[in-house]
C-alpha cells in the first residue's frame, strides 16, 4: 500500500485539477466510512471511490493504513509523526483520550484494496492498469459484488491498456452474471466462457441453479463444459510436467550410472553418494560466493557444476584405482565393497560438515514461475532442470560417439582385448570411464541441491531409484535410460493423482518388478563385459 | 543300449566327532550354562551374566540364523539376496501382531484396539488383524507369511532366469517397495513407530528375568536346531544340486535338472528361517519398525555371513557374532567409527578375505600342518 501511496497523490491532484467535479468529502461521509456499521461503510466507500476529491483520497490511504481515529463527530487522521488532521477541514485538532481506533474488517480491507485497484486503472501506467486490473477480475470472481459496476464501466470508457481491458471486461461480465437483463447475461456468460480460471466454476454453478431463462442456462451449460474441458487439460499438463520433471531428475541421477553400470558393468552402490558430494561440492561453492562474493552470488551455480563434476570424479577415480579395479569380473562382490564405500562417504561427510542437512540457496534466477493457461504453474527452477537433464544428456551423447574417448570406452566396453590389443590402454579408460560417471553423478547432485534437501543421507533416496532406471531401460545403452527415467517418472505422478505419493511409488516399484520378469532378455541384453 | 551306473560317494555322517562335541557344548552353553550364570550366580559375581548380556547375546542369536539363512542362498547357492530384512520383518511383524493383542486393555487408551488404531480413529481391527488373538495361528503365520512371500517372488524370479546381480536389485526394489508400504499408517502396521510396548506374551509378563531366559533358550535352540537342519541339507543330495548350480548352473541345466525347484525350495527355507528369526527377536527387543527393512539392514546380513566365511555353516554364526559384538562395543564406545568401520569391513572382506574368517583360520591351520 505504501508504493501507492505518491501514485495516488498525485492522481488524487491530477482528478482535483482537471474534473473539478469530483465528489466532496462531507462530514456525513468521513463519519460513515469511519464508524458506520458494515454495510454502510462499504457503501460510502464505494460513493466516495467513484470520483474522490483529495481529502476523500487522503482518508480513503488512511484507513488502508489503520491511521485513523474518531473522536466523537470528528475522523481524524494520524500522521506518522502522532499529529492529527480533521479528514473533512483538514486542520490540526489535539488527540484527546476518547479518541477511539478505527477498526479495518477483512471486507473493508477487500473493499479498500479494490478501490484503490480501481483508482489505479486511471493510471497511465500500462504495468499498473494490468495489475490493477488482474486483481479486480480475481476478486469478481471470487466474490461478485455489482457495487463496483459503475467505477468499472467509467474505467472501461476510457484508454486502457489492451490486456487490462481484458481482464476489466471478465470482470465485469463476473459481476453482469447475476444482472435482471437477460441479454446482459448472456453476453456475461459468453464473456466467461473463453477463460480457464477455476474459481469460475462455482460462479456458473450458482448461476446454472438459479438462472430462469432457457438460452443463458444452456449457454451456461457449454461455459461450463468448456471450462471443464480447459480445467482438465490444465490438469493432465501440469501432471505431465511434474512427471517430466521428476524424469528429468531420475535421468540425472541415473545418467552416471548408465555409464559405471550400463557400459562397465559396475554395481556401484555408492553412485548415491557421490550424488551427495556433488551437491555439497555446490554448497560449498555457495557459501565461497556468499561470504567473499555477494554481488556474483546469482552466479553461483555457473562456477559450481565444474567443482562438483570434477569433486565427484575425483572421488570415483580413487574409488576405481583403489577398490573397483581389484574386483572386475564379481559383481557381487563388487556391490558389498561399494556399499562399504558409501558408508564410509557419508560417516565422513557426517563428520565434515555435520549430520544436519545444508541450505543451499537458489539464485534468484531460479525462483518464481511461469503461469500458462490460467491454472498452469511452472516453477523456474523445475523447467531449468529439465533443461540442465537435457543438456547434459546430449553431452554425454557427445562424448560417447565423437570423441576419442567416448570411441575407446566403447571399444573396451565391447572387446577389452581387442582395443587392448589395439594399443588401448584398458585400465586407464577404465579409470577415466568410472570418473566420467561419477562427474556425472556430481553433476545430478548440484542440479538436486537446487530442489531438495542437502544432507549425508541425499544419496540414499535415490540408489534404488538410479538403478531401477538404469536396469528397466535397458543395460549397456543411453537412449533405453532415457526412455525409462521419463517413463518413470510420468507413470509415478499419473499414478498419484489417483492413489496418493506413496502408494504410486509402491506400484511403479512393483510395476518394474514385474515388467523385468516378463522381459528378462531383452532388458539384460549385456553388451558389456561378462558377469 | 547299456545304462551306466554312476554311484555317488555316500554322504559322510551329519556331525563329525569334533563337530558333535561342538554342538554339545554349544548347547550345553545354551541350556545350563547361561542361565545358571544369569539366575543363580549373584550379580556382583565375576561370572554373573547380565540381564543385558542375555538381551544382547539373544539379540545376536537372532542374527546369526539370519547370517545362516543368506548363507545357504548366497554361500551354497550363488543367488544374493538383498531382501532377506524383508522377510525377518515379516516374520517380527507377525509376531508383533500378536504380542499387541496381548496388552489388552492395558495401554495408554485403555481400549481393546492397540493404542495406534485408537489413535488412527478406527473401530475395528482390520481383516489382516483377524488371526493376530490366537497364539498357534501366529506360529503358523511366522512360518507361512514370509514363506509364501518368497515363494511367490521366488517363483517368477526363478522362473524368468533372473541372475546375479539383477536379482540382487531386484529384492532390494521388493524391499524397498515393502518398507514404503509399512511406513503408511493406513497399511495398519504402526506406521513409522512400528510395535512397542509389548506387555505379555502367552499370558504370561514379557519383561522378567525368567522370560528372557526362557527366549535366550529357545532362540539358542532354535539356532542350533537350524544349524544342525543346514548341515543335513548341504550334505545331502540337494545340497549338492545347489553348490553345483552356484558353480555351473548351465552345466547343471544340461545334465537334465530343472534349477528352479532347487532354487526355489531353498530360497524359501531361507526366507522362513529369517522369519522365524524376527519372530524371536521382537519379544527379545521389545520393538518392531519399519526400519528392519531397509536397505542398509539387508546388506549387513550379507556382510555377517562374508565375514565369518561363505560356503561353511559355522562362518557366518561367528559372523553374526563377531560383527554385531563389535557394533555393539563401538557405537557405545566410538559412534562416530563405527560406520567407518563397517564400511572398512565391507571393502576388506571383499578384496582380501573372500572366504572369511573361518577360511583364514583353515588356511592358518593348513600352513601350520605344512
Amino acid at each position: 500500500m505504501k508504493i501507492h501511496w505518491l501514485r495516488l497523490l498525485c492522481l488524487g491532484f491530477v482528478l482535483w485539477l482537471g474534473l473539478g467535479s469530483a465528489h466532496a468529502l462531507t462530514p456525513a461521509d468521513a463519519l460513515a466510512l469511519a464508524a458506520g456499521d458494515g454495510d454502510e461503510r462499504i457503501e460510502a466507500l464505494n460513493r466516495l471511490s467513484v470520483d474522490p476529491d483529495e481529502k476523500a483520497l487522503a482518508l480513503i490511504q488512511a484507513l488502508s493504513n489503520e491511521a485513523v481515529k474518531v473522536q466523537g463527530e470528528r475522523v481524524l487522521i494520524v500522521a506518522d509523526d502522532g499529529r492529527a488532521t480533521d479528514a473533512v477541514s483538514g486542520e490540526v485538532v489535539a488527540l484527546g483520550e476518547d479518541a477511539e481506533d478505527v477498526m479495518v474488517n477483512n471486507r473493508l480491507r477487500g473493499a479498500l484494496e479494490a478501490a484503490a485497484a480501481l483508482r489505479d486503472l486511471f493510471n497511465p501506467d500500462p504495468v499498473a492498469q494490468r495489475q490493477a486490473a488482474a486483481l479486480l477480475q480475481r476478486s469478481a470472481l471470487d466474490e461478485p459484488d455489482d457495487s463496483t459496476l459503475p467505477a468499472l464501466e467509467k474505467a472501461l470508457a476510457g484508454e486502457l491498456d489492451p490486456r487490462a481491458r481484458a481482464s476489466l471486461e471478465q470482470a465485469r461480465a463476473a459481476m453482469q452474471l447475476a444482472s435482471d437483463d437477460e441479454a446482459q447475461r448472456l453476453a456475461a456468460v459468453q464473456t466467461l466462457a473463453g477463460m480457464g480460471q477455476p474459481a469460475l466454476r462455482p460462479l456458473l454453478l450458482r448461476q446454472l441453479e438459479e438462472e430462469g431463462s432457457e438460452a443463458v442456462k444452456a449457454e451456461l451449460r457449454t461455459a461450463l463444459a468448456a471450462l471443464d474441458r480447459k480445467l482438465a487439460l490444465a490438469s493432465g499438463l501440469s501432471q505431465a510436467f511434474t512427471g517430466i520433471s521428476l524424469g528429468s531428475i531420475l535421468l540425472l541421477a541415473a545418467l552416471g550410472l548408465a555409464i559405471t553400470y550400463g557400459l562397465m558393468g559396475v554395481i556401484n552402490m555408492a553412485h548415491g553418494e557421490l550424488i551427495m558430494i556433488g551437491a555439497y561440492a555446490t554448497w560449498l561453492v555457495q557459501s565461497f560466493f556468499k561470504s567473499t562474493l555477494p554481488g556474483l552470488f546469482d552466479w553461483y551455480l555457473l562456477a559450481a557444476m565444474p567443482v562438483a563434476f570434477i569433486t565427484a570424479a575425483l572421488v570415483g577415480a580413487a574409488m576405481e584405482r583403489s577398490v573397483i579395479r581389484w574386483l572386475y569380473g564379481r559383481p557381487l562382490e563388487t556391490l558389498l565393497a561399494t556399499w562399504g564405500i558409501s558408508l564410509v562417504l557419508m560417516q565422513g561427510v557426517r563428520s565434515l560438515f555435520g549430520a544436519q542437512n545444508v541450505g543451499v540457496e537458489n539464485p534468484s534466477w531460479m525462483s518464481g514461475s511461469v503461469t500458462l493457461m490460467g491454472s498452469l504453474t511452472l516453477p523456474w527452477n523445475r523447467i531449468l532442470i529439465i533443461a540442465f537433464a537435457a543438456a547434459v544428456l546430449i553431452g554425454v551423447t557427445l562424448l560417447i560417439s565423437k570423441t576419442r574417448l567416448g570411441l575407446f570406452v566403447r571399444g573396451v566396453t565391447q572387446n577389452r582385448p581387442i582395443a587392448s590389443c589395439m594399443g588401448v590402454n584398458t585400465a586407464r579408460i577404465d579409470t577415466y570411464a568410472f570418473a566420467l560417471g561419477s562427474g556425472i553423478a556430481g553433476l545430478a547432485g548440484c542440479a538436486l541441491s537446487q530442489i531438495g534437501n542437502v544432507g549425508p543421507d541425499l544419496g540414499q533416496n535415490y540408489i534404488v531409484d538410479s538403478f531401477m532406471v538404469v536396469v528397466l531401460g535397458g543395460v549397456g545403452q543411453l537412449a533405453g535410460t532415457v526412455y525409462a527415467a521419463l517413463g518413470l517418472g510420468l507413470l509415478n505422478k499419473f499414478l498419484e493423482g489417483w492413489a496418493g505419493a506413496v502408494l504410486a511409488k509402491i506400484a511403479v516399484l512393483v510395476f518394474i518388478i514385474v515388467f523385468i520378469q516378463k522381459r528378462p532378455q531383452g532388458i539384460f541384453a549385456f553388451k558389456g563385459r561378462e558377469t | 543300449m547299456t545304462t551306466a551306473s554312476v554311484s555317488l560317494p555316500a554322504p559322510g555322517p551329519l556331525l563329525t566327532r569334533g563337530a558333535f562335541s561342538g554342538v554339545m557344548v554349544a548347547l550345553l552353553v545354551v541350556c545350563a550354562v547361561a542361565p545358571m550364570l544369569n539366575l543363580l550366580v549373584p550379580a556382583d559375581s565375576v561370572f554373573h551374566l547380565s540381564d543385558y548380556m542375555v538381551g544382547l547375546l539373544g539379540k545376536i542369536m537372532c542374527y546369526a540364523i539370519c547370517a545362516l539363512a543368506i548363507d545357504l542362498i548366497w554361500g551354497y547357492t550363488g543367488i544374493l539376496s538383498l531382501g532377506h530384512g524383508l522377510f525377518f520383518a515379516l516374520g517380527g511383524y507377525v509376531m508383533g501382531m500378536y504380542l499387541m493383542r496381548q496388552i489388552g486393555r492395558d495401554g495408554n487408551y485403555k481400549s481393546d484396539l492397540p493404542d495406534f488404531m485408537v489413535f488412527l480413529d478406527w473401530k475395528e481391527l482390520p481383516w489382516h488383524w483377524a488371526l493376530s488373538d490366537s497364539f498357534i495361528a501366529t506360529l503358523l503365520l511366522i512360518v507361512l507369511v514370509p514363506g509364501l512371500v518368497a515363494f511367490v517372488f521366488g517363483y517368477f524370479a526363478f522362473r524368468s532366469r533372473i541372475k546375479g546381480v539383477y536379482f540382487s536389485i531386484i529384492t532390494q526394489a521388493l524391499t524397498f517397495a515393502a518398507l514404503l508400504l509399512f511406513f503408511r499408517n493406513e497399511t495398519g502396521m504402526g506406521g513409522n513407530n512400528g510395535f512397542t510396548d509389548f506387555k505379555r506374551i502367552l499370558g504370561l509378563p514379557i519383561a522378567t528375568q525368567g522370560m528372557r531366559m526362557t527366549l535366550f533358550v529357545i532362540t539358542g535352540l532354535t539356532l542350533l536346531g537350524f544349524y544342525l537342519f543346514a548341515r543335513w541339507l548341504v550334505a545331502s543330495k540337494f545340497g549338492r544340486v545347489l553348490q553345483a548350480i552356484r558353480d555351473a548352473e548351465s552345466r547343471v541345466m544340461f545334465c537334465g535338472y530343472n534349477p528352479l525347484p532347487y532354487k526355489l525350495t531353498i530360497w524359501t527355507i531361507s526366507a522362513v528361517m529369517c522369519g522365524v528369526a524376527g519372530a524371536l527377536y521382537v519379544p527379545q527387543v521389545g520393538i518392531i519398525n519399519p526400519g528392519e527393512m531397509s536397505t542398509a539392514a539387508s546388506i549387513e546380513m550379507a556382510v555377517w555371513a562374508a565375514v565369518g566365511g561363505r560356503a561353511t555353516l559355522v562362518g557366518p554364526i561367528v559372523g553374526a557374532f563377531l560383527v554385531n559384538g563389535a557394533k555393539s562395543w563401538l557405537t557405545v564406545a566410538f559412534p562416530e567409527f563405527w560406520l567407518y568401520f563397517l564400511g572398512a569391513l565391507f571393502i576388506a572382506v571383499t578384496l582380501w578375505m573372500p572366504q572369511g574368517v573361518v577360511g583364514l583360520v583353515k588356511k592358518f591351520k593348513k600352513e601350520g600342518k605344512a
